[in-house]
């Protein structure tokens, strides 16, 4: 499940590791607007290759390109079905833009401790539970990603043939591998339930950490530095029109929702 | 048959398998051993084609595994898992056991047939109706064994059979592997249960980090001292008493509680047992 690589935590002492994880979310989400906001392929993809470093520096770049790797075919797919509906530089630009979504989750969870980022949703006030309830979910992930496999090995070893048949017939058979995933999910929230339980979870309201986060020199420049990139880029868009120029020299329509 | 020469493979480029030679003949019964990560598992998805060979081939049957599909393969080649909730899914065990059968174009009455057969040998005709989610764990074990037997491969390959098994159980499955014997099929079991192996399997291949350490009978590589150690396994304990006994003239390579009587019994001057 390589497509996963890319949202799994990777150890690593790099400056971009080290950050508050409040300030990468900011960032991330900062990076999820700038590429909702311009649509021209040429600045999405300046957005995307001025990204790469940031994936150099943290020593992650490989895994996130086996994530790219991965959702090509998503990429594709969405690129196809545009080009085919809309025309060509639509569809590049959605499918830069799908890119660009997956570089902004990829970057935050790639150099983000899942404990840490728990830590961080509670200190931005989000309750302790539903914290944890999402770190859980981040962490079984792959766990889930396993045992989906060895259930398709199963099933094919009984000889289901997944990708045979009319669409209805190939809906139909995944049914023999959704059942046993999602069987087996309930039960081990059931058992994790138990465990937790069984040590001592919600005995006290109050929970102390044993990390504490304070912003520090770094954090403040990166903040600093992600909001300006922010203020920049409305600047470009609203002040400058700078997407509209390009569009237009693309000889490229506005019939599109999005702008 | 299923013939193995020099099989590598790897996963993302961490090797699990460094040059597997293996025959294996109709009518053989086999047992699999070796540390964990020894690549057991991973040997025996290739039988059925769930993994294809990096290097090397392998042949069931003289097909060549990279020919075929896995459907085609698992037509010859059953795999039972580990786990029986991978594959449970139906909403019977009739239906569950029927599966494979509807899957390889069998005719309605011979499923019949066939599914009513399985279901009585191996004991679970009484819950065919029922939901296989509200068995209880040796039942469901035996469902997901039911539906592999149900189509009558000619190769029947079972990971961990015995994990998590009381002895009732094993003293079932050591039954069934003697029936299957009997219609001379090849069977494959992956285990790291040296006393069952001890009393049921004529042959072990040992594996340990991706290679053959020891290919031959039971008694030879089970009663090896050096050998049992590199796998990360223990001598059957009937063995280990017999290496105590060694200084008082016990054979050291003994396995069976029937020998190891005999030959105390000798040491003593009571004989002829």
């Amino acid at each position: 499940m390589n497509i996963l690589k890319g949202f799994e935590f990777k150890h690593g002492e790099s400056i971009i590791h080290k950050l508050d994880p409040r300030a990468k979310l900011l960032f991330s989400i900062v990076l999820l607007v700038i590429s909702f906001i311009f649509f021209n392929p040429l600045i999405l993809l300046l957005i995307f290759l001025s990204l790469l470093p940031l994936f150099y520096i943290s020593n992650v770049l490989g895994d996130f390109l086996k994530t790219l790797r991965g959702s090509l075919f998503f990429i594709i797919l969405v690129f196809v079905i545009n080009f085919l509906t809309l025309d060509f530089i639509y569809a590049l630009s959605l499918g830069l833009r799908l890119i660009l979504i997956i570089s902004c989750f990829s970057i935050f969870f790639l150099t983000t401790y899942p404990e840490d980022f728990a830590e961080a949703l509670i200190k931005l006030k989000v309750p302790y539970d539903f914290a944890l309830t999402f770190t859980m979910a981040l962490r079984f992930v792959p766990t889930l990603a396993r045992e989906a496999q060895l259930i398709i090995d199963a099933q094919r070893s009984r000889g289901l043939e997944i990708e045979k048949g009319s669409f209805i017939v190939r809906l139909k058979n995944y049914i023999p591998i959704l059942v046993p995933l999602i069987v087996g999910a309930v039960r081990r929230s059931i058992k994790v339930a138990e465990a937790m339980e069984s040590r001592a979870f919600g005995a006290s309201p109050k929970r102390s950490s044993i990390v504490e986060f304070s912003f520090k020199k770094n954090d403040y420049l990166f903040i600093f530095l992600t909001i300006s990139l922010l203020l920049f880029s409305l600047w470009l868009k609203y002040y400058l029109h700078l997407d509209d120029i390009l569009n237009s020299y693309f000889h490229f329509g506005q019939f599109h929702p999005f702008l | 048959m299923i013939e193995i020469s020099d099989l590598w493979f790897d996963y993302d480029g961490f090797p699990v398998l460094r040059g597997v030679s293996l025959k294996i003949e109709l009518g053989e019964v086999v047992a699999i051993m070796g540390e964990n990560g020894a690549g057991k598992t991973t040997l025996i998805r290739h039988f059925n084609g769930l993994l294809k060979p990096k290097r090397g081939y392998v042949k069931v049957f003289g097909v060549d595994t990279r020919e075929a599909t896995v459907a085609e393969l698992s037509r010859r080649v059953g795999l039972v898992f580990q786990n029986p909730d991978h594959q449970l899914f139906a909403e019977t065990v009739f239906d569950e056991v029927a599966f494979a059968l509807k899957n390889f174009g069998f005719p309605e009455d011979v499923i019949e047939r066939r599914v009513e057969w399985v279901l009585k040998m191996l004991d679970l005709y009484d819950l065919k109706d029922r939901s296989p989610f509200s068995l209880s764990g040796g039942e469901r074990k035996r469902v997901a064994i039911a539906s592999i037997l149900s189509y009558d491969p000619d190769i029947i390959v079972f990971d961990e059979p015995t994990v998590g098994q009381d002895y009732g159980q094993k003293e079932r499955l050591a039954q069934l592997i003697k029936l299957l014997k009997s219609q001379s099929k090849i069977i494959v079991v992956v285990t790291h249960d040296v006393e069952f192996v001890a009393e049921n399997f004529p042959r072990v291949v040992l594996l340990s980090k991706g290679r053959v350490i020891a290919d031959g009978s039971t008694r030879r590589v089970l009663t090896d001292e050096k050998l049992i150690r590199r796998a990360n396994l223990l001598l059957p304990q009937v063995t280990q008493v017999a290496k105590h006994l060694v200084e008082f003239g016990v054979p050291g390579d003994l396995m069976w509680v029937s020998e190891i009587k005999g030959a105390i019994l000798k040491v003593l001057g009571r004989g002829c047992t």
